[in-house]
């Protein structure tokens, strides 16, 4: 493999440093998507920059009652932290839904919102890949694809991204905090990862050189009540093939409040926006959350041999808001 | 008949008595070395290079400009490369995969075919050398399609006859009050043993030593003595720990590219294949597709029986998989028919996987006797009680102990079956749809000739040699307790040696045959050690050794049907609106002869039902059409079971029907556990949701676009 070269950086301002402009270098966190790729090919840093020692792994309640977690800080004690079980269940157990115990014991949080999609054209540098290689085509579109994109992808790239985490984060109006050598940015979730149109190798809105030092949740009563269901080809270490994160606000037999993404469905994780529209204000029932479902998956633009992605999350939305129904009518 | 898992046979009771293995504690501390660990001074290494197409000619390659790359020592290819003899047939009475005989030709048979060996003095510096090396093709068509109805499909032999036949089947299913006839497919299946294949080539003292990770030394050195028209006596490998082999670990291009290389640089080189570089290079299980049509009269008896399947295999070695076989041994009509056929494509070449033939057989015909007791109206299980024959279908020989019937029985008991309500799709629990299936499970116990020589040391233990292959079976403590038994000690006064060829020939780890194999071998060296041991006199520093070889024994073995018998039981839980299929309990009971050790047998035998989950529901290569190359060809990619998917199984034995012509009374229990089991699954999915899965694996988005009863 090629030769790269290896920092370790001691503070935020120093590993920005260390990265400087140089497009072929990357940050390291955990390593446990990057270094999969070095060995594949896919990625060839010229040079790594380990950022997993830096300060930034705390989790902290906010002032206005939200939480701001480190970049740095691992999955396994993102989903073990009591503050996260309580405010934002979903979060938890979305983080627990993915990869093994000894990955989420090494993986960071900005590293999972960072990682690359599984899609198998892209990890196959003898292939096509218009992520990997711009331009070259999408061998998805006509080959293997019934685990790509039913929303928001383009001719040019069905892939779907894989994390757990990020569903969750999506559906609770997460803030990605970042810094750059010009000093400190923030995106909104919804704003982080850009749409695929025709440039699908620009997955998200950081600027050039910017290092992810943490998410912060916005306070949200509405979480504390929330859950996220993951299916996949096998009970345990896989991907998703369809996710939902979802909370629920319910009195009176009426939404009051919801919050839903999914997952495995798009280049990006989908908040549901178009659901929950219909959801707020709606009777609490199977009839109205089918109906949500069905507003955000018109939308939907399946390929031959994935249509039954629009079937599942129709099916898990309703299971899983009938859950939280059931449980806030208790 | 009981159950009798400790039950000891033999004087000192060592078999039959649950042993952990005699190397655990050098496993678990790591202080076993595998192949590509095991360290060499002067070690060069080797890194292959494969084809990025699927068929077509290589027109260049350019090495000039990675040998000047850091550490490059050389670059080995069609156009340098030693000519091997490949025009033999060998051990196995099969010749040699051109896959292993690399670099003879500048021909592409198929994606990821072995076209270059990079060599250099690190593994690093060799991998980016191999992945800087430019090899230009010119491309040509390839077909993989592979599809029922395929013109070019044709009956092959294989290591069982073709097609066998006889009666009038159409007018057997003419006359039949209950016909099922259905298509059921298998995916393209994957060894994916943990350890990968590697291998050390070194020329030493004139001899040539391979340390290597394999089933079997004699099988690779009579290959590589052939290829490389050496004398045997010139050649040496030895593979002492062997993480996994499943049917795959043969002769391969790691032992061929690194003997090249370590010949021409005269330096011990090492080849180890990556995990992807396993997934073309190193066997699979063929896709199948195979129509059964089954006819029974009003009460399930069978008057006809029909099993065709097709395999594929590549253009440039031929190997069946022959799912047909099973119904030669399991299910009698007076119309039978069975054929296995082949179809030629530009795809690597398949091989021996556990259980070959009957595990993609048994799925597809123990999913149509479930079919068929639907119609019928008859319980599975009494199904195949009203079809046990007393005699071999096709051969017509009696069965050296065939105890399907009391396998059934028992573990019909254990499972609860008697409980079981038959009508599909009724039983709710939450989300879940629960059913329940069962299925049989046969696996042929044959013998391969082998040579073995036991010591009796001067200071009164005894040491066993013998090339066995230890494949994480447990074999070497299953010897080790044969051994004893047959020397009348304590095991812990025998010690077994293995993996080496220089112990003398020795059948492989594969085909069940193995300890069957091994130890009639051990076991006849220990007779003629005891006839040459005086008691009382003194054992010279030297030792006395005795050796045996049991070639003209297995050669005049009584001819019966010999086998493994089981009966598989499965409980399943389905939600349709997902499409997750879970299993929830499994239960296999298997008649498997003497059981040398009923810990590691156990493991063995849950193993290949874990194996039966997999297939069911997990395991499948997915062939991109344009490039014909796989999709996702990694451990992450290529699922199979995880611990979260594998529930309570339970695997047990009954003491089986002894045949007293049978001198070993051990037929094997590596491979019967996954027989059975994928079809146990599906039919248990039918039960839970009374819809037929006849295509494997049982994914959640067939069983979404299936449907079901909604919970």
């Amino acid at each position: 493999m090629r030769e790269f070269d290896y920092r370790r950086a001691d503070d935020v301002s120093g590993a920005v440093a260390l990265l400087g402009a140089d497009p072929d270098a990357r940050y390291l966190g955990g390593g446990t998507n990057l270094v999969d790729l070095m060995k594949t090919g896919v990625e060839r840093p010229a040079r790594l920059v380990d950022v997993r020692t830096l300060p930034l792994d705390r989790i902290e309640p906010a002032d206005d009652g939200g939480l701001r977690i480190g970049a740095t800080v691992t999955n396994s004690d993102l989903a073990a932290h009591p503050l996260v079980r309580d405010r934002y269940p979903a979060l938890a157990q979305a983080v627990l839904a993915g990869a093994s115990g000894q990955l989420r014991n090494m993986a960071t949080v900005g590293g999972n919102l960072l990682q690359r999609t599984r899609c198998g054209y892209f990890t196959d540098v003898t292939r096509p890949c218009n992520k990997r290689v711009p331009g070259s085509g999408c061998p998805a579109l006509t080959g293997e694809h019934h685990n790509h994109a039913v929303l928001g992808a383009s001719d040019h790239c069905v892939a779907v991204h894989p994390s757990d985490m990020g569903v969750a984060l999506a559906a609770f109006d997460a803030v990605v905090s970042y810094e750059t050598a010009d000093g400190p940015g923030e995106l909104a979730l919804a704003d982080f990862y850009l749409p695929v149109g025709d440039t699908p190798h620009r997955e998200t809105a950081l600027p050039p050189g910017a290092l992810v030092t943490g998410v912060t949740l916005p306070p949200l009563p509405v979480a504390a009540r929330s859950r996220y269901r993951k299916v996949r080809e096998r009970a345990s270490y896989a991907f998703a093939i369809g996710s939902v994160a979802a909370a629920l606000d319910v009195s009176d037999g009426v939404v009051r409040d919801a919050r839903l993404a999914f997952g495995a469905v798009a280049s990006r994780p989908w908040r549901a926006r178009a659901a929950e529209r219909v959801l707020t204000g709606a009777p609490a029932t199977a009839e109205y959350f089918a109906a949500a479902a069905d507003a955000e998956l018109a939308a939907a633009r399946p390929l031959p041999d994935n249509g039954y992605k629009v079937t599942l999350m129709r099916n898990l939305v309703v299971a899983v808001l009938s859950e939280l129904a059931e449980e806030a009518a208790r | 008949m009981t159950t009798a898992t400790t039950r000891p046979t033999a004087v000192t009771g060592a078999v039959g008595t649950a042993h952990t293995r005699v190397e655990g504690r050098d496993k678990v501390t790591g202080a076993a070395r595998y192949a590509g660990e095991i360290p060499f001074a002067d070690l060069a290494h080797g890194w292959l290079v494969l084809s990025t197409v699927a068929r077509g000619r290589i027109l260049s390659v350019d090495t000039a400009s990675v040998l000047g790359m850091p550490g490059v020592l050389a670059v080995l290819h069609h156009g340098n490369a030693p000519r091997l003899d490949v025009d033999y047939v060998g051990m196995l009475g099969v010749p040699p995969d051109p896959t292993a005989a690399v670099f003879q030709n500048d021909r592409v048979p198929h994606a990821g075919w072995p076209v270059a060996l990079v060599v250099a003095e690190t593994p690093e510096q060799a991998r980016e050398a191999a992945e800087a090396l430019v090899v230009t093709y010119e491309e040509e068509p390839h077909d993989i399609g592979f599809h029922a109805g395929r013109p070019d499909a044709h009956p092959v032999d294989g290591h069982m006859p073709g097609v066998t036949e006889k009666g009038d089947l159409e007018a057997g299913f003419a006359a039949s009050a209950h016909v099922v006839d259905a298509e059921y497919t298998t995916p393209e299946e994957h060894h994916a043993m943990m350890e990968p294949h590697a291998a050390t080539a070194l020329w030493d003292g004139g001899r040539l030593e391979v340390v290597d990770s394999n089933q079997g030394t004699t099988w690779v050195v009579d290959e590589l003595v052939r290829m490389f028209q050496l004398e045997p006596s010139a050649v040496r490998v030895r593979s002492e720990h062997v993480g996994g082999g499943f049917g795959s670990k043969g002769v391969r291009a790691h032992q061929v590219s690194a003997v090249m290389a370590a010949t021409l640089l005269q330096r011990p080189v090492r080849v180890v294949l990556t995990r992807r570089q396993m997934f073309s290079l190193t066997g699979h299980r063929s896709p199948t597709t195979q129509r059964v049509r089954l006819g029974a009269d009003a009460d399930g008896r069978l008057r006809a029986l029909d099993h065709r399947s097709l395999s594929r295999t590549s253009t440039v070695w031929e190997f069946v998989e022959p799912s047909a076989g099973v119904a030669r041994v399991m299910y009698d009509a007076d119309a039978h028919r069975t054929a296995n056929e082949v179809v030629r494509l530009d795809v690597p070449s398949p091989t021996w996987m556990r259980a070959p033939g009957e595990a993609p057989g048994s799925f597809a015909l123990e999913a149509a006797l479930d079919e068929l007791a639907e119609r019928c109206g008859v319980d599975p299980v009494e199904l195949r009680l009203r079809n046990d024959p007393d005699r071999g279908p096709v051969s017509g020989l009696p069965f050296a102990g065939r105890d399907v019937a009391a396998c059934f029985r028992e573990g019909a008991r254990r499972f609860g079956w008697a409980e079981r309500d038959p009508r599909p799709g009724v039983r709710r629990e939450g989300r879940w749809l629960l059913g329940t299936g069962t299925a049989a499970a046969s696996f042929p116990a044959g013998a391969l000739p082998s040579t073995a020589a036991v010591t009796a040391e001067a200071d009164g233990t005894f040491t066993v040699r013998i090339a066995a292959a230890d494949i994480g079976t447990g074999a070497r403590t299953a010897l080790t307790l044969v051994a004893a038994d047959a020397l009348r000690v304590e095991p812990d006064r025998v010690r077994v040696r293995i993996g080496d060829s220089d112990f003398g020939p020795a059948g492989i780890a594969g085909g069940s045959m193995g300890t069957r194999s091994w130890a009639w071998a051990v076991t006849a060296a220990v007779e003629e050690l005891r006839e040459r041991l005086v008691p009382g006199a003194p054992v010279p520093p030297e030792g006395i050794t005795a050796r045996s070889d049991t070639t003209a024994a297995v050669a005049g073995l009584a001819q019966k049907e010999r086998h493994s018998f089981g009966a598989q039981f499965a409980e399943v839980a389905v939600d349709v609106t997902t499409g997750e299929v879970r299993v929830r309990r499994m239960l296999g009971i298997f008649s498997a002869g003497r059981i040398v050790n009923p810990l590691t047998a156990r493991g063995q035998l849950v193993g290949g039902m874990v194996w039966g989950i997999s297939m069911a529901l997990h395991e499948e290569a997915v062939r991109d059409g344009a490039s014909g190359g796989l999709y996702g060809p990694d451990l992450a990619g290529y699922h199979v079971a995880t611990h979260a998917d594998v529930p309570v199984v339970e695997a047990d034995w009954l003491e089986g029907t002894p045949d007293p012509d049978d001198p070993v009374g051990i037929k094997g229990v590596g491979e019967i556990g996954i027989v059975g089991a994928a079809a146990a699954i599906a039919n248990a999915v039918w039960h839970a949701t009374g819809v037929r899965h006849r295509h494997l694996p049982i994914r959640p988005d067939r069983v979404l676009r299936a449907g079901g009863p909604r919970v």
